[in-house]
């Protein structure tokens, strides 16, 4: 072993180290921003690492250099803007969006690889001389397109630029993705016989097989998959680590395809919903129209703003549902005003966060603290639960799903068995709600019939806005 | 490294990111897939490889290039994306009354 390698191995050694501590950190909220601070630190170590190993062995040509830096330079920029830019309420379609491009890279590599197959060099990369290399370099070409196109589509279906289309909410969709499935497992054994042309079918086939996937699954779910992809490009990211056969790539990627794994599992019991029924169970909204017919409702109180400041003011505990329809209207600073004001007054408040409020796991939590909500105010659905029948005021904003009874109660509902937030307990509920739209499940809401839920009909930062002012009238908060 | 010592890192690896997230606070779900996601950009030290035994061969220059580009918009994006998230999180206690 000459010195290049011996300290390349050093600092890839330290990186896996470092990576594991990263991901280990951000699972607690207190070192989480360091441990990812960590991470990164890590991943430029392990750029400086491969780059020295190559200066102290082969050289690097200027040519590559120039190319080097191109890509790098276009990458890192647009990542970092975007990631400066996006709003906090579209995170999961960045990361969705950031995942494909993960995927994308593999795939890419590996089709150099294979089309290009590199000769000479210091190490033994003599590619398509083994079978390894021939599965390594499929797999990760099928792993990476998948996660690409999967991951593009999950983006274009958060962000509402594709519906689900009909056609894949019936049994068709099977057909068409066992086709597509057994396609790429024919291309797959084709390339392996030496076949190289058919890498094109693999990629064509499995970036397809990634869509069909997709594309059936219903907007709630979307997380679920997101976490799924990411974990996918774990995978693909340690397939191209066998490709160029480092063992940095490889420990990292299978890191992170088994932490998503993990990861994905944690957040299908916050809704419960088994990975199968994610996958292939289509949406939730389509099985609902077909199961349930109670879509009508018969009993519903409308209220103003007025009314309902009234009931706050009276209030001695107050428990806030905030959901994605906050997010949307922007309003969790308004709703800071408003709580603030409570507070002020000597009203309890507390807000009750759903495992998958908002789109997805703890993306209200990062919402409510952008709009400085004291930590100790966030409490879990299982801390809060108990404390509903004690509480004399409920005010779901934008939260539909996460709050209806029929999960409970109702055998026959797709949404039975979910963990939900028993807000009927309390003794008031104010429902603010732009109309009578379903949410995102599609699906009836049995709170909104009951006897002690008021629907406030608005936008939720214009109702908000108007309540500051109602409760000003009323002096609340202003002692 | 021979293939077995390659697979017996995969086993590790694996085992490895199995362990390390036992317990999470939902919380902190999407800052975790948020950053494992920017790890899961480590394609870009293959990319860089790619590039460096393209011994002047352009097309695989370009598509080394390519394919580091889309490496390092995940990894850097998604870094910063959850260094915002999580600065939201540590902002908190100086908020406490």
């Amino acid at each position: 072993m000459n010195l290049p390698v011996i300290i390349k191995f050093v600092i890839d050694l330290l990186a896996v180290l470092l990576l594991a501590l990263g991901i280990k950190g951000l699972s607690k909220v207190k070192s989480a921003r360091d441990a990812n601070r960590l991470a990164a630190f890590a991943m430029l170590l392990s750029v400086v690492g491969l780059i020295s190993y190559y200066l102290g062995t082969s050289g690097i040509a200027i040519q590559s250099w120039i190319w080097i830096i191109i890509g790098s330079i276009i990458g890192s920029l647009f990542g970092a803007i975007l990631a400066k830019k996006v709003p906090m309420t579209s995170m999961p379609e960045t990361v969705a969006l950031f995942n494909g491009c993960g995927g994308m890279s593999s795939l890419l590599v590996a089709l150099g690889v294979a089309i290009f197959p590199i000769s000479g060099g210091q190490e033994n990369i003599d590619f398509f001389k083994s079978l390894i290399n021939e599965v390594s370099i499929s797999v990760s070409i099928f792993v990476g397109a998948i996660t690409f196109t999967g991951s593009i589509v999950a983006m274009a279906k958060l962000q509402g630029w594709l519906s689900t289309p009909g056609w894949t909410q019936s049994k068709v969709r099977h057909f068409v993705n066992i086709v597509f499935a057994v396609a790429s497992l024919i291309a797959f054994f084709d390339l392996i016989n030496g076949n190289t042309s058919s890498i094109w079918l693999l990629v064509i086939v499995s970036s397809l097989l990634g869509i069909g996937v997709t594309l059936p699954i219903g907007g709630a779910d979307m997380p679920v998959v997101i976490s799924l992809l990411n974990s996918y490009s774990g995978i693909a990211a340690a397939a191209a680590g066998f490709v160029v056969d480092s063992q940095l790539l490889i420990v990292a990627g299978a890191m992170v395809g088994a932490a998503g794994l993990i990861l994905t599992q944690v957040m299908c019991k916050g809704m419960n919903r088994s990975l199968v029924s994610v996958l292939f169970g289509g949406s939730l909204s389509a099985q609902s129209t077909a199961s349930s017919g109670s879509g009508e409702y018969t009993n519903i109180t409308s209220c103003s703003v007025e009314e309902c400041a009234l009931t706050l003011e009276a209030a001695n505990k107050v428990i806030i549902v905030p959901g994605y329809g906050l997010a949307v209207a922007q309003a969790q600073h308004t709703l800071r005003e408003v709580t603030k004001k409570l507070e002020q007054s000597g009203i309890e408040v507390v807000y009750a966060i759903h495992p998958v409020a908002g789109r997805m796991p703890g993306h209200m939590n990062v919402l409510l603290a952008e709009a400085d909500v004291p930590y100790e105010q966030l409490k879990e659905m299982d801390v809060v639960n108990p404390d509903f029948p004690a509480t004399d005021v409920v005010l779901v904003l934008g939260a539909n799903d996460v709050v209806n009874p029929q999960a409970k109660n109702d055998s026959s509902s797709p949404l039975y068995g979910m963990p939900v937030l028993d807000v009927q307990e309390a003794r008031t509920v104010f429902v603010i709600k732009r109309g009578m739209s379903a949410g995102y499940s599609g699906i009836k809401n049995d709170l909104f019939d009951l006897p002690n839920t008021s629907m406030v009909f608005g936008d939720a930062k214009k109702v908000l806005n108007d309540l500051i002012g109602e409760l000003k009238d009323l002096g609340v908060g202003e002692k | 490294m021979s293939f077995i010592s390659l697979l017996w890192v995969l086993l590790l690896g694996s085992l490895l990111g199995l362990e390390l997230i036992g317990k999470v606070p939902p919380t902190l779900h999407t800052p975790l897939m948020s950053g494992a996601n920017a790890i899961s950009g480590i394609t870009m030290l293959a990319a860089l490889t790619l590039i460096v035994k393209a011994e002047g061969n352009v097309p695989l220059l370009i598509i080394g290039s390519v394919s580091l580009g889309f490496a390092l918009f995940n990894v850097v994006g998604g870094f910063f994306v959850t260094d915002r998230m999580l600065a939201m999180f540590s902002r908190k206690p100086s908020n406490k009354k």
